[in-house]
């Protein structure tokens, strides 16, 4: 049996909050609680703090968008993840499965290999992961006769590492002192650099491709029993299933262009959710958000403070979301059959 | 409420199954599809469905073509129950049964208490409520079956599409099946399906219909349809028919010959 939904989504929004809170105020500089509250009501009211603006600066200069980053990113992940297990009926996919983490590396390498600034590096690592879901998809749907969900996913898969090739020569022609640094650095994902203006170009697009998912929950349920069946029970499989991709690559890409590549978290959350809600989406997928925020805050977290240097976010999830997903395979298999 | 398929042909991108199918579902009528593998049965299935588009002539829903209708309008009149399968997520018995609802909801929108009510009465009937809160695929395939059964219910369709609900069940559970599919049609509901055991038809249909090779080979009532050397036809082996008494009466069954059966 689940957990009943109400306790869980309270636990785990009390879980998140906790979480958000403790990371305003651990790092390089330190805020005591009672500071960081105060510098919050002081600029949600509109009033002096008198504290250091120092602190003030650490707070909402700093950390305010790296927190608030780490949340959308994780939340956006999960959700895609989610989404899309239920609509390839396959626990072991991710949202990168047709190909949007791939464009959109592309992308941003490209960008920074023309030595563009960083708004046109994200706009480009955006474009080029909608623009390589959108290559997928058309790809195959222009294969028939056999099993659209298979091809689409092969289609992904070969794409991806085409896709992945572009990257590699990119780095291998990079000028080694400055570009291949910044190269690297993206592709394995971080929130160091990101900026108020970051998750004003990233919230709108997120909530945009969350809102169909959340919209089509029922019929993503139905959808996950193959398309035949939904289609006799009166669901159009194509044309959910398009909507569904839509949703989910927006969210991907936007938060691949703000974070870089940041692996695992679309794979491993939705199969913990899973395991607290069922496999319900209309549960599942507010509980995929709230892990997802909760993880990817406290990976950051510990990103920026278990080192001197910064440990890079698409090893830290991979160290900690390999480990955890194999104690899951062996322990749970609720989640599954 | 009639399914009626008008001279169909049926069958895959480049590959016909069937030719020149004619046939009328009356209202409340079990009609009995019995056919040897690869004889085109579940494909005739998804076409009337709508599944499949016609390759020629037409499937009639109460006189509208079909191929005119949404997967939508269909469903809300036809309810397709497949073999007993496994899902691929482990949802409730109860959330499998709701999905049965989906014709009757608004794109965005979600089951309701009335749809979950529906859904709890449709367990009652096929005397599964307890395994409501069971996980779907974790129940046999016997209650799998009577869960799909219910979900057709629940879909308010008229007419029910069954597609082998006897196969890969217990010889009780066939029995218990096929007594549902009785009290489905006491209701008013049409009942297509089809079947590997042709003492299923002699037990629960008003008419049979014999697909040999896509084509059909007899419709009518089963005493008349079913003889030794339509069945003979139909499955390349001596077939012997003989009356048994049972407490019920009298009873029509089907024996095959043993041992003498060359290669097909």
């Amino acid at each position: 049996m689940s957990v009943r939904q109400p306790v869980t989504l309270l636990a785990a929004a009390a879980a998140v909050l906790a979480l958000a809170a403790a990371a305003f105020t651990v790092g390089r500089y330190p805020v005591a609680t009672p500071d960081l509250l105060r510098v919050l009501w002081s600029w949600l009211a509109d009033i002096p703090h008198g504290l250091d603006p120092a602190i003030e600066a650490v707070v909402l200069q700093i950390r305010g968008p790296r927190v608030l980053a780490a949340l959308m990113v994780g939340a956006s992940l999960a959700a895609a993840g989610a989404a899309y297990q239920n609509l390839f009926r396959n626990p072991l996919v991710s949202p990168d499965i047709l190909g949007v983490s791939s464009g959109a590396a592309v992308g941003a390498v490209l960008g920074i290999f023309l030595s563009l600034g960083i708004v046109m590096i994200q706009s480009l690592a955006f474009a080029a992961g909608l623009a390589a879901v959108g290559l997928v998809y058309a790809v195959a749907r222009s294969v028939r006769g056999h099993d659209p969900l298979l091809v689409l996913v092969l289609a992904g898969v070969v794409i991806g590492s085409l896709l992945g090739a572009c990257v590699a020569l990119m780095k291998y022609l990079a000028d080694p002192y400055n570009q291949l640094p910044a190269i690297t650095f993206w592709l394995l994902g971080s929130l160091a650099a990101v900026t108020p203006q970051d998750l004003k170009f990233a919230a709108p697009l997120m909530l945009a491709g969350l809102l169909p998912l959340w919209l089509l929950r029922w019929r993503v349920n139905v959808l996950s029993l193959g398309d035949e069946e939904a289609r006799a029970l009166g669901v159009p499989a194509g044309r959910i299933r398009i909507a569904v991709i839509a949703g989910a690559t927006l969210m991907t890409s936007a938060a691949v262009a703000i974070s870089g590549v940041v692996g695992w978290i679309g794979l491993v959350i939705p199969h913990f959710a899973r395991m607290l809600t069922g496999p319900d989406f209309s549960r599942l997928l507010p509980v995929s958000v709230l892990l997802g925020a909760g993880f990817l805050v406290a990976v950051d977290m510990l990103a920026r403070t278990m080192a001197d240097i910064e440990v890079p976010l698409g090893v830290l999830t991979a160290f900690i979301g390999t480990p955890l997903f194999l104690w899951q395979l062996a322990t749970a298999r609720r989640g599954w059959q | 409420m009639t399914l009626a398929a008008e001279n169909l042909a049926f069958g895959y991108r480049g590959r016909r199954v069937g030719s020149d199918i004619s046939l009328e579902l009356a209202g409340g009528e079990v009609l009995c599809l019995l056919g040897p593998n690869g004889s085109g049965k579940t494909t005739l299935f998804k076409t009337l469905l709508g599944l499949l588009p016609p390759q020629a002539g037409r499937v009639l829903l109460d006189g509208r073509d079909a191929a005119l209708l949404s997967h939508e309008e269909i469903a809300r009149q036809v309810s397709y129950v497949p073999q007993a399968h496994s899902a691929f997520f482990p949802y409730t018995v109860r959330e499998v049964v709701l999905m049965g609802r989906t014709a009757h909801l608004g794109v965005f929108a979600s089951p309701t208490p009335g749809d979950r009510a529906l859904a709890l009465d449709a367990l009652e009937r096929m005397g599964i409520a307890p395994l409501g809160d069971a996980v779907y695929t974790r129940i046999s395939g016997g209650e799998r079956q009577l869960a799909l059964i219910a979900r057709a219910l629940v879909q308010e369709a008229r007419i029910v599409v069954m597609d082998e609900p006897t196969a890969n069940l217990d010889f009780g559970n066939r029995v218990r099946v096929l007594e549902r599919v009785r009290a489905l049609a006491a209701d008013g509901i049409s009942v297509l399906l089809s079947t590997h055991d042709p003492d299923h038809a002699f037990l629960c249909a008003d008419r049979v219909a014999l697909l040999e090779r896509g084509c059909l080979l007899g419709l009518g009532r089963p005493g008349e349809q079913m003889t030794a050397d339509a069945l003979q036809r139909l499955y390349g082996i001596p077939v012997s028919l003989a009356e048994i008494r049972t407490p019920e009466g009298m009873r029509r069954v089907c024996i095959p010959s043993f041992g003498v059966s060359g290669p097909r």
